[in-house]
């Protein structure tokens, strides 16, 4: 099989392997890299847990070769966070629960963090829309909603949302 | 209830925010897919594209070429061992891999070792199986048919394709109300084959030491400790004995039922590690999940219902037929292979019930697990709930009247069932008034009738479900006839900082906060100090895991107990410290003072440093104790779910507009994780209600084996949920709390399902198979005419 030099950056962090030309992304960033927060969740791009963001587009790295990210910023759940903490977003994840066994949640954040760079104040409808390729089954969505609003509140500037509401 | 405690302390009723949050959100979870180990190689499968054969021949020697490929295993391999079959959570038989014949499509039939993912892979496509097929048995009543070949031909003595029959109630009395009653009301409804499908799939990584003999297996399991005994009673021939036994669970993406049973694909990675030496990892993929792990459900229910003339109702009497596929893989209690189906008699007082089931073998996947419920409670539920809708219907009344009417009444508890059930408490009018508040139940019927003159189409569904969770007593419960208890061990370090392990495992239900919380509550210590472990069968006490909502139920009553056992100590420390008799002892979380002075007092911290340094004579140092809770009963969460649809005549699509879930889990430890766990179970109802379905076609092809046709709701679809809550206290648990994580999942699924028969309900139409897909929708109002 033949070998490709892949050279990638991953959250800011140049890396260089030679791969086979089937490698998928998704291995790459895991096995390769070690970078084990983006996960496998169904291998047909339908459940988003292994979503990453390539040249700023999220994209299910389950589903595309190593090779073809070559050259690629990439940005995975791992770079979320800096020196200052966790981002607005996982801030809002962890505020509105909305995240439960854990598993979707690196997608689902990095298909959020997306679509707030992209629109900074987002309708609920918008983001249900912008995560409807990333499935959860353990949480029935309402609080990743929330999550995201509350993340788009505090980059505005704005108080945080109160807490979600139990009659 | 305002908290006990304070925001410090954050015992029960605080909203405390998650303690695994931060690994989870910063990608540095231990899934294990993560984990790696020196040397480590890869296991893959080889599948059956047939579902009923015979094996002619099974030609390994391409594979074998590939480079990369170190072994690759069949049954015959096994068979050396006596290690092809083993037995289920049920004390039937699986193959682990077959020598001659395969019962299913997908199943296990080789297994490939290579020192990648990639080259197992390649593996797996390079095996040759020859088959001779046979035709399979798919429906399950034509597996009672006479000329119905037999499927198990492997068990002695067995002459059909009946598994065992099961009933409950006094058949009797029941028929003759039946017989006497005024209304008669009667459907016949199928709770089909779903999957669990949560976003992580099964796996492990197993590894064992040829020096030492010791095996540690890192696995999906939520029932770590159990495995081990597994393990143990069918590898001990072979020198697996349980004390060089590890079983470890990491964090676990999502469980839901399906990581309680033994898969095949473990057993063969296990005897790769021991044949070879070397760590083998296996990680199936979503479709290997889809088509060859345990399903749920699969019941066909015959259900009637008898009445008084009023819609009193008198008598409930239901025949079902379970269809287990090739072998009851099902993880019930021993002695009810059943499961709990005999709640079925729901959340209304009645003169007498009568329910059998019958359970027989297919050409499908085993299984039968209890997916996201205390063992059929789903099906039970479904098919009460909805045929109380069709009673409501047929005498004329509001589906909630009619509930409201049949309610036992709150004064009845502790309440004799008459299929045998003590419910410990409840108050399910108090339920209901909220549900109807909330949602403005009056005011939707003015808008439906409204919309109905109009010709639109718009339905609104109710559900009073009682469950039945925590198993369970020792002197009912079993599993390969170990007793259902579960346990707690906690232990509090000289700083005041404590470590608490139980013998259950979080698969996303937040039990490292909430466990936490519960010492807390007990103990004063803040909840931030306490450390919970679980999952590592080396460190943890013995417990039979996290399913059937009973972690909470059982090892969260532990927890309570172990903390009041050093609660106790600590009084006698603090007595000592304050040099009184610990009857002059008042208690406040945290706080030990002496009474009518509270100014002199000593905190639980200072008791834990005082065991460690400075004790009162004869007392034993240190500060831990243990509690092995065998629960005196189960207990009875309920609730009532109102939903509101709207149809599309054009392409019957239903649209859940709002739905409404008040529910009574007893006293709440964490009221923000509670409401998580009600709306991903109401998610796990909505996908049944409406989407999800394995079906299998007549050669026993698995017709959803990928999320390309098994679909699960996406943020799309799913609405907006609305909870609420009341509050009636278990009487027995220690904490009066009972449980939540599966009552939404249960209580969904015939809300839904009446919502849209509601919609309908004035075109003649009395029930709606689930999943209510837009096809289905759509053939029925082709047929009446209202088609858009």
């Amino acid at each position: 099989m033949a070998r490709h030099n892949v050279t990638v950056t991953v959250n800011g962090e140049a890396h260089s392997r030679e791969v086979d030309s089937r490698l998928l992304l998704v291995h790459l960033i895991r096995d390769e890299l070690a970078l084990t927060g983006t996960h496998i969740g169904c291998d047909t791009t339908h459940c988003g847990a292994c979503t990453v963001l390539v040249d700023g587009v999220p994209t299910k790295s389950c589903t595309v070769l190593a090779v073809q990210a070559d050259g690629a910023d990439i940005g995975t759940v791992e770079g979320l966070a800096d020196a200052n903490g966790m981002s607005a977003l996982q801030e809002g994840f962890m505020q509105e629960h909305g995240l439960q066994c854990g598993f979707c949640t690196p997608g689902m954040l990095m298909t959020g963090t997306a679509l707030l760079a992209a629109n900074a104040n987002p309708s609920e409808a918008e983001i249900r829309e912008a995560i409807s390729g990333n499935l959860c089954r353990c949480t029935g969505y309402v609080n990743i909603v929330k999550a995201v609003e509350y993340a788009a509140a505090k980059m505005a500037g704005a108080d945080a949302p109160a807490d979600g509401e139990d009659n | 209830m305002a908290p006990r405690t304070s925001a410090k302390i954050c015992g029960m009723g605080h909203s405390m925010k998650r303690k695994e949050d931060p690994r989870f959100l910063q990608g540095k979870g231990n899934y294990i897919d993560d984990f790696t180990l020196p040397g480590m190689l890869w296991l893959d499968i080889v599948r059956s594209p047939i579902a009923y054969g015979k094996i002619v021949n099974i030609d390994t020697s391409k594979a074998l070429e590939i480079d990369g490929v170190l072994a690759v295993l069949t049954g015959k391999d096994l068979e050396a061992y006596n290690l092809h079959w083993m037995p289920t959570l049920m004390s039937d038989t699986q193959m682990v891999l077959p020598t001659d014949t395969v019962m299913y499509q997908s199943q296990e039939v080789a297994g490939v070792i290579a020192t990648s993912r990639y080259a197992a892979a390649d593996g797996v496509a390079a095996v040759e199986v020859e088959y001779e097929p046979m035709k399979p048995v798919i429906d399950p009543f034509q597996a009672l048919e006479d000329d119905a070949p037999v499927l198990r031909t492997d068990k002695e003595g067995q002459e059909d394709n009946r598994i065992w029959h099961w009933e409950a109630g006094d058949k009797e009395a029941t028929d003759k109300i039946f017989d006497e009653a005024d209304v008669v009301v009667r459907e016949k409804m199928h709770v089909p084959r779903i999957h669990v499908a949560s976003i992580e799939t099964c796996g492990c990584l197993a590894d064992f030491n040829p020096v030492e003999g010791h095996l540690t297996v890192y696995m999906t399991t939520q029932a770590p400790h159990a495995i081990r005994t597994v393990l143990a009673l069918v590898a001990g021939h072979v020198g697996l004995s349980e004390e060089k036994i590890r079983v470890v669970s990491p964090d676990i993406g999502g469980g839901f039922g399906g990581k309680v049973p033994v898969y095949p694909g473990y057993v063969i990675a296990i005897a790769a590690s021991v044949v070879l030496g070397k760590p083998v990892k296996w990680i199936e993929d979503r479709m290997e999940n889809l088509q060859a792990d345990s399903f749920a459900r699969d019941y066909h229910m015959d259900a009637e219902v008898a009445a008084d003339s009023s819609g009193r109702i008198r008598a409930l009497r239901i025949k079902t037929l379970a269809d287990h596929g090739y072998s009851d893989a099902q993880a019930a209690p021993s002695k009810f292979p059943a499961g709990l189906f005999s709640i079925c008699t729901g959340s209304y007082d009645m003169e007498n019930a009568y329910a059998e089931v019958d359970a027989v073998y297919t050409n499908k996947p085993p299984g039968g697990v209890a997916y996201r419920c205390s063992f059929r409670v789903t099906e039970a539920v479904h098919c009460l709930e909805r045929i109380v809708d069709t009673l409501a219907h047929k005498v004329g009344k509001d589906p909630a009247t009619l509930r409201e009417e049949n309610f036992i009444g709150k004064e009845a508890f502790p309440y004799q069932s008459p299929l045998g059930w003590e419910y410990d408490s409840g108050d399910y009018q108090a339920a209901m008034d909220k549900a109807k508040e909330m949602i403005g139940y009056d005011d939707l019927r003015r808008e439906q009738a409204e919309k109905r003159a109009r010709g639109e189409l718009m339905g609104i569904g109710v559900c009073s479900f009682t469950e039945v969770l925590g198993a369970g007593p020792s002197k009912d419960f079993d599993i390969l006839g170990i007793k259902m208890f579960d346990s707690a061990e906690v232990r509090v370090h000289p700083t005041g900082k404590a470590i608490a392990r139980f013998g259950t495992k979080s698969q996303g239900q937040g039990h490292e906060t909430t466990y936490a919380q519960i010492i807390a509550e007990e103990l004063g210590l803040p909840a931030a100090h306490v450390q919970v472990e679980e999952g590592d069968t080396d460190t943890a006490p013995y417990g039979l895991g996290t399913y059937a909502s009973r972690s909470t139920p059982t090892a969260g009553a532990a927890g309570a107990m172990a903390a009041r056992k050093i609660r106790d100590k600590a009084a006698k420390i603090a007595a000592h410290l304050l040099e009184v008799s610990e009857d002059d002892l008042d208690w406040e979380p945290g706080t030990f003072s002496v009474k009518g002075a509270p100014d002199k007092s000593v905190s639980i911290q200072e008791c834990a440093f005082a065991a460690y340094t400075n004790l009162p004579e004869g007392l034993e140092p240190g500060m831990e104790a243990t509690n092995y809770y065998d629960p005196p009963n189960l207990t009875f969460p309920f609730g009532t779910y109102i939903c509101v649809v709207d149809i599309d005549r054009g392409t019957g699509e239903v649209s859940v507009r709002r739905f409404v879930a008040v529910d009574d889990c007893g006293n709440i430890i964490n009221p923000m994780i509670v409401q998580g766990q009600i709306h991903g179970g109401l998610t796990q109802g909505l996908g049944p209600a409406l989407y999800e379905e394995i079906p299998y076609d007549e050669d026993g092809n698995n017709l959803a084996g990928s999320f390309m046709d098994y679909l699960v709701p996406t943020a799309v679809e799913t609405p907006a949920w609305e909870t609420g809550h009341t509050v009636t206290p278990s009487p027995h648990h220690p904490l009066g709390a009972k449980g939540v994580g599966e009552s939404a999942t249960v209580g969904a699924p015939p809300a839904i399902a009446n919502a849209v028969v509601d919609a309908l309900a004035h075109l003649g139409v009395t029930h709606m198979e689930i999943p209510i897909r837009p096809d289905r929708v759509w053939e029925v109002l082709r047929e009446k005419g209202v088609a858009g």
